[in-house]
């Protein structure tokens, strides 16, 4: 007989209800899947029971509604706005769709993820890739929704995100298949042509008793020109359309020479090959063809996509809101918003539309759209922005505007403009290529006419060798490997330099712009000063313990928990301060004015202690027991540790530093004070437009490298020689920045500007080296010395260098 | 040495079907993504079976 589950049965792995079938009375742990069973019991068999206590606690705290709000995140995810942007439809009737997967990176994290919602009814399934930080999910739709699927991923400890349009992956994957394709071909094709030119080359030294039948070596001949015509046709059809391509532009690319020399190269050696007589070069061509190819596929390996408005905007408003109708709400899509519709905000939301707050009173953190330190307060006819997060009663908002018509919507189309308006760099390898392409082909017409007066037999051998041996694989390389490198070395130190070409424009030093809030500072405030009775910050925790508000809030956390105290007789009044007893001592904190209201003037010295605050920028809060006042407490936001020794850092390379925030330009210039910045260079109020338009401005004197974190330095970020989102910034600058760092502080800004220099000379050096090795080819095939064995030679030897010199070069490792 | 007319066209081919084996597994994704499957053979066993396939067994159905 089966016993009925009870309604309240829920999954001890991930909390859903579990399924009546899989109900076991006489277990003592529920789950809803074999999965969750298994997963349950491997975290029991590594010891980390914690992460169950963990979890329950963070449920128990006033911040479950935070916990609600994440998890609201993914109702999104069955929108059919979401579906139209992110999924994609397979021919079986069948849904698929990439996310990327927050903190997964080993074994156990692409078990788990594959496995528990692989488990799950409807889910066909869930393929992760580990280099990607992707999982590839495939659902029937009748069976089972996206956001449950998301959500049982988030409850394993994995947060999701939706990334770009599955079409455009399967275009960029239909490509790099393409590229290792020819890649393969070209490698087979060089490996089998060198062997027979071993042979060849080995028959034709007749002093190491080398002999080989003539019409042997006409059939290795007629095999390595096949093989040679096939890989030039095939693989070095890649050169031959961008030589075409460079022509038709009139602009001399790499491209050029390399085409010419398997042309010219391909054809003279058929010709030899057919008349029996001359060098065939065959054995160097196969080689450049796969060389390039090599520096080909690595340089797109670092290539960069610049994400649209559109999807910008959706990671930072919900899709769908709460709409007011008559009294009741319903969930609605946000497009079929009109203005002048109610919509309600609850706590711990994010605002979605732009309005006016009609009922309820909360703060709204708009920090990452503004750059304010402090929370707004949000009360009937107050504005309140999309993006902006509610953080403590729910409120109603009359819509203004909604999508791409609110601030941040229009802000996220600044963005996209300002990837698309960025200046290419010109790349170091590009500068060289012009005069290299240039000075192979007069060396080349050179060497023809000069053969051609000396000994006319040999004049276009002579031009052919050296097009040949002059081919630049090496620096084809140079510039990819290098960077190559360094883009795996700086991963590895938490720096992920998104494009190749980020590490290249940090060459010359310019300014750096560094945003306020979130970046040089913590991003909260926190007790940075306090003067007079130490005796009391106990108690004064303890009382603020009692008020919800931000300033309440950031001293009880920075004092740190208050022990066991009696307090009674609690007033507070909004906006001013907060009075009670506490140990029945008769506190009384707030504001200069809520405090002398009650204890009447201040002594000297807490006016002195109060200014010494407002000199700082830091808010003063003043404290008064039993009717005299007994400390002055200066909040703020703490500057980051380790931002001095990283501007100075900055500063030795040569850079100028400055501050561009949102917050209030007192504040701004103390913090730029405090780190020995220029105040003519610390400008705060800047909206997200005027942090574009100084960038801009700034970009016609030199490069400029844009440090931030928020919504509002997105725009900044991407028209920025270099943007650089620091750790933990919100979504939308790390998608708009090139370079992210993954390790908290500003100390990883100043190793990637060393690195970056370190890398540009690791560049540097492998341009010469493969430089040096085709003055000396190019030598050799004037004087007519050079032969088919030493351009054999040189060519991979050249490339082995180029090779060994990047690997060798200390681009990011720890400084010693 | 008229051998050699037999084995490097022999070669030849056995090159074009190592080229002709390549271009399948690329065309069929085996090479899109390089990191998963080397932690992937760590797994012990098949994923779970789903809990809608499993035949109950404790016979009470």
């Amino acid at each position: 007989m089966r016993t009925e589950a009870p309604a309240e049965a829920r999954c001890d792995h991930c909390s859903l209800p579990v399924p009546p079938g899989l109900f076991d009375p006489e277990a003592d742990h529920q789950f809803c899947c074999a999965a969750c069973a298994t997963a349950y019991e491997v975290i029991h068999s590594c010891g980390l029971e914690q992460y169950y206590t963990l979890r329950q606690r963070l449920d128990d705290t006033p911040s479950a509604a935070m916990g609600a709000a994440a998890s609201d995140h993914y109702d999104r995810y069955d929108d059919p706005a979401f579906h139209d942007l992110y999924v994609e439809a397979s021919e079986d009737g069948l849904l698929c769709v990439e996310l990327h997967v927050v903190g997964m990176h080993c074994a156990a994290c692409v078990w788990l993820i594959e496995a528990v919602p692989g488990a799950a009814p409807g889910v066909v399934e869930s393929r992760v890739d580990l280099g990607r930080s992707m999982v590839r999910l495939t659902w029937e739709p009748e069976r089972i929704r996206l956001s449950k699927i998301a959500r049982l991923i988030d409850s394993l400890g994995y947060p999701t995100q939706p990334t770009r349009g599955a079409a455009l992956r399967a275009l960029e994957r239909r490509e790099d298949r393409r590229l290792l394709i020819l890649l393969a071909v070209a490698g087979a094709v060089a490996g089998n042509v060198m062997l027979i030119a071993l042979a060849l080359y080995g028959g034709s030294v007749r002093w190491l008793g080398g002999w080989m039948a003539p019409e042997h070596q006409l059939f290795f001949r007629w095999i390595s020109a096949g093989l040679g015509v096939l890989a030039v046709a095939w693989p070095g059809g890649v050169f031959l359309r961008g030589a075409l391509a460079s022509l038709r532009v009139r602009r001399l690319h790499l491209d050029l020479p390399i085409a010419l020399a398997l042309v010219i190269g391909a054809a003279w050696g058929l010709a030899n090959t057919i008349r029996d007589t001359g060098e065939i070069y065959f054995d160097s061509l196969t080689t450049v063809i796969f060389l390039l190819l090599i520096g080909r596929w690595i340089q797109r390996k670092q290539q960069r996509r610049a994400a649209g408005a559109v999807e910008l905007l959706y990671r930072v408003t919900p899709t769908s809101v709460r709409l007011v109708r008559d009294g009741a709400t319903e969930q609605v899509p946000i497009e079929t918003l009109i203005p002048g519709a109610i919509v309600e905000v609850r706590a711990g939301e994010t605002v979605p539309v732009d309005g006016v707050v009609v009922d309820g009173e909360s703060d709204i953190d708009a920090s990452t759209l503004t750059g304010e330190s402090w929370p707004v307060r949000a009360a009937p006819g107050v504005n309140a922005t999309a993006g902006g997060v509610n953080l403590r009663a729910p409120i109603r908002v009359r819509v203004e505007a909604s999508g791409e018509d609110t601030r941040v919507g229009r802000l996220m189309r600044l963005v996209e403009e300002s990837a698309q308006r960025r200046a290419p760099i010109v790349r170091l390898a590009d500068a060289i290529t012009g005069w290299f392409v240039g000075a192979v082909l007069i060396l080349a017409t050179l060497t023809a006419v000069a053969w051609l007066l000396i000994d006319p037999s040999r004049a276009v051998d002579n031009a052919v060798a050296l097009l040949i041996v002059t081919c630049p694989c090496a620096l084809g390389l140079a510039t990819p490997l290098a960077v190559l490198v360094a883009i795996g070395r700086a991963s590895r130190r938490g720096i992920l330099i998104k494009g190749g070409d980020a590490l290249e424009r940090l060459a010359r030093p310019g300014l750096v712009l560094l945003d306020k809030t979130g970046t040089l500072t913590l991003g909260k405030a926190a007790l940075v000063r306090w003067e007079g009775d130490e005796s009391i910050k106990p108690l004064v925790a303890a009382l603020e313990a009692q008020v919800a508000h931000p300033i309440a809030a950031a001293l009880v956390e920075s004092i740190g928990a208050a022990g066991a105290h009696t307090i009674d007789h609690v007033e507070h009044t909004v906006g001013a301060g907060v009075a009670g007893h506490v140990d029945g001592r008769r506190l009384i904190i707030g504001s200069q004015a809520f405090v002398t209201s009650h204890v009447g003037a201040l002594t000297e010295w807490t006016v002195g202690a109060i200014e010494r605050c407002a000199a700082e920028a830091l808010t003063p809060i003043v404290i008064a027991a039993d009717g005299a006042p007994a400390a002055v407490a200066g909040l703020g936001d703490p500057i980051r540790d380790d931002a001095q020794p990283a501007l100075d850092k900055l500063r030795a390379g040569g850079w100028r530093l400055g501050i561009c925030s949102g917050d209030d330009p007192r504040v701004v210039r103390a913090v730029g004070a405090r780190l020995g910045i220029d105040p003519a260079d610390c400008i705060g109020a800047a909206t997200p437009e005027d942090k574009l338009s100084r960038v801009r401005e700034e970009l016609h004197h030199g490069p400029v490298v844009m440090v931030g974190d928020g919504v509002n330095d997105a725009a900044a970020l991407s028209a920025a020689t270099v943007g650089i989102a620091v750790h933990g910034g919100a979504e939308v600058s790390l998608e708009s920045a090139d370079v992210a760092c993954n390790a908290p502080g500003i100390a990883p800004i100043a190793e990637l500007v060393a690195g970056a220099t370190r890398t540009i000379h690791a560049i540097r050096r492998n341009l010469a080296a493969s430089l040096f090795y085709n003055v000396v080819c190019a030598t050799l095939a004037m004087t007519g010395v050079i032969n088919p064995l030493i351009a054999a030679v040189l060519m991979p030897v050249s490339s082995v260098t180029v090779i060994t010199l990047s690997f060798r070069a200390r681009t990011f490792e720890p400084e010693a | 040495m008229s051998v050699l007319y037999i084995v490097v066209p022999l070669a030849l081919v056995i090159v074009a079907a190592a080229i002709g084996a390549f271009v399948w597994a690329t065309r069929t994704g085996q090479f899109d993504d390089l990191s998963t499957p080397g932690v992937r053979v760590l797994f012990d066993d098949e994923p779970t079976r789903k809990p809608a396939d499993q035949p109950d067994n404790d016979g009470n159905q």
